[in-house]
């Protein structure tokens, strides 16, 4: 089981926490005036990348908030971890 | 090839069991090829196979970066049925389910195909509902399904515990007859053996570490651990690394790869006589013809090429089967291992054409390709061939997301993700 280090809480469980996906995919800050490829690209295309990996993480059984961690996903270790709006390190 | 028989058993005994051939060649990367698979799994090689049986073109290669099966076809729980929902997926599914019913025969290869049936249980009432739905659907669609009482399923699978106590009480059941099992590792070595027999060069050891495209933007090759190949049509058919892949043609893909574990037990006597799947209490389990219980869990939370999960994962399926099956409750375990499964976001395949001309791919079947294997082999086979999609595979296309024409079969996927 993985331990996440939450930047609210420190080190916890991986069964405290939900995934949530790839990091810093931002959403259009005008919603209806970009095209559907540019809608399509958020809402669907990910890099899935081999490596160190940028994802989101929510501390549901926890704090409750999100935050950004960097693993590698090879080998399942974490690099970093930072909060929501931080630049990834 | 020499033909496997029973005839042939006899005289290869009498012959001190030295006469046997090897079962495809090893041969070096030619400069060239009509036709790169990249991913020498039971899709790749099955679509090598079709490619020279069906469509004439045996100039082909299959790169493997390790070796023939080792990826997911390697490391499935074997089911097989074809109990999807909609109609785009009963076709592709039941396609598959065909052409499993007479592979053995084809590919001169004992894949032991054995149609034992799966049960599909309902624990509430949303369960029976949904498992009904699918009934009708199916049936609509001319694919077997057929609703079973508690004691009707309890008939069929006697190992089932259907007592009123439960925490998680079966209500009843969906039952595919013609659904079953495969031996997993035969199918990717009959396809081999059957393909290099018609000439395909079958690599392994050679990794892609590039994909190469000509001054229009066409594949014009690939540059591998074995050095470069030039060709002119290229099939991206690499499971969980399928992202990997893509992004040497600049590709971004609607996929995400996460680890998917299954375990075995130690073999015991026949007990248990067919497929036994609960989506609601997460467990699917089936007995190996070498007696071994095979179970298969939900997904590991997180995107990983680590083939390996987490211990809580499997302790969740096995709470399952002990619930479900009293009996295996005091069974070893005896192997543990995950996979990579290449996740699409309504749970259906991505199979056809991309943006790139001469680049084919074939991904996204998540957590339930093996029971594809030849439907989807055959199609993709077509797809190169013709340059353009079949009638079955055509609605399974990348441009689905944008136009908002997904194929949502979670439920169907019956793999907690």
């Amino acid at each position: 089981m993985l331990l996440i280090a939450c930047p609210y809480c420190g080190l916890r469980p991986e069964i405290e926490f939900s995934y949530g996906g790839e990091a810093h995919i931002a959403r259009a800050a005008d919603p209806r005036g970009v095209d559907d490829a540019t809608w399509t690209a958020f809402l669907y295309s990910r890099s899935n990348a081999r490596g160190d990996y940028a994802e989101r993480w929510r501390h549901t059984h926890g704090c409750g908030r999100f935050f950004n961690a960097v693993r590698n996903t090879n080998s399942d270790e974490f690099v970093a971890s930072y909060k929501i709006g931080e630049q990834r390190p | 090839m020499q033909r496997f028989s029973a005839f042939a058993l006899v005289r290869q005994a009498l012959n001190g069991q030295n006469g046997w051939d090897r079962q495809w060649r090893d041969p070096e990367p030619k400069p060239a090829y009509d036709v790169i698979i990249v991913g020498g799994g039971g899709h790749g090689l099955g679509t090598a196979y079709y490619l020279a049986r069906k469509h004439q073109i045996r100039n082909v290669a299959v790169l493997e970066k390790g070796w023939i099966g080792g990826g997911n076809t390697g490391r499935n729980t074997t089911i097989i049925r074809s109990n999807y929902l909609f109609d785009e997926s009963a076709a592709l599914y039941d396609h598959a389910l065909k052409l499993w019913e007479s592979l053995s025969e084809e590919l001169n290869y004992n894949v032991m195909f054995s149609q034992r049936g799966v049960l599909m249980l309902a624990h509430n009432v949303h369960d029976a509902q949904v498992l009904k739905r699918h009934v009708h659907a199916n049936r609509l669609n001319g694919v077997d399904n057929e609703w079973l009482s508690a004691e009707a399923a309890k008939r069929f699978c006697p190992p089932l515990n259907v007592a009123p106590g439960m925490r998680h009480p079966v209500l009843g059941a969906a039952l595919q007859r013609r659904a079953g099992t495969a031996r997993h590792d035969a199918v990717a070595w009959g396809y081999a053996r059957a393909a290099d027999s018609l000439g395909v060069d079958i690599i392994q050891n050679c990794e892609v570490t590039g994909i190469d495209r000509d001054a229009t933007g066409r594949i014009s090759g690939v540059q591998t651990t074995r050095g470069a190949i030039r060709t002119n049509r290229l099939g991206i058919v690499t499971a969980g690394n399928t992202s990997v892949l893509m992004a040497m043609a600049g590709q971004r893909m609607p996929l995400e790869s996460y680890p998917l574990q299954a375990l075995v037990s130690e073999p015991v006597k026949p007990v248990f006589p067919c497929v036994v799947m609960s989506n609601t209490i997460h467990a699917y389990i089936s007995q190996s013809d070498k007696g071994e219980l095979v179970i298969g869990a939900g997904t590991d939370a997180y995107i990983s090429y680590s083939q390996r999960g987490a211990l809580h994962i499997s302790m969740h399926t096995l709470e399952a089967i002990c619930e479900l099956f009293p009996m295996f409750r005091r069974m070893r375990m005896l192997r543990n291992w995950g996979g990579i499964v290449d996740v699409t976001p309504d749970r259906s395949p991505i199979m056809g054409k991309t943006e790139i001309p001469g680049l084919y791919v074939n991904c996204g079947w998540g957590t339930g390709g093996f029971k594809a294997t030849p439907g989807s082999a055959d199609l993709f086979a077509w797809t190169i061939a013709k340059n353009e999609p079949h009638r079955m595979n055509a609605p399974f296309n990348l441009e689905r997301f944008g136009a908002g024409r997904l194929i949502d079969e979670a439920a169907a996927a019956a793999v907690a993700h």
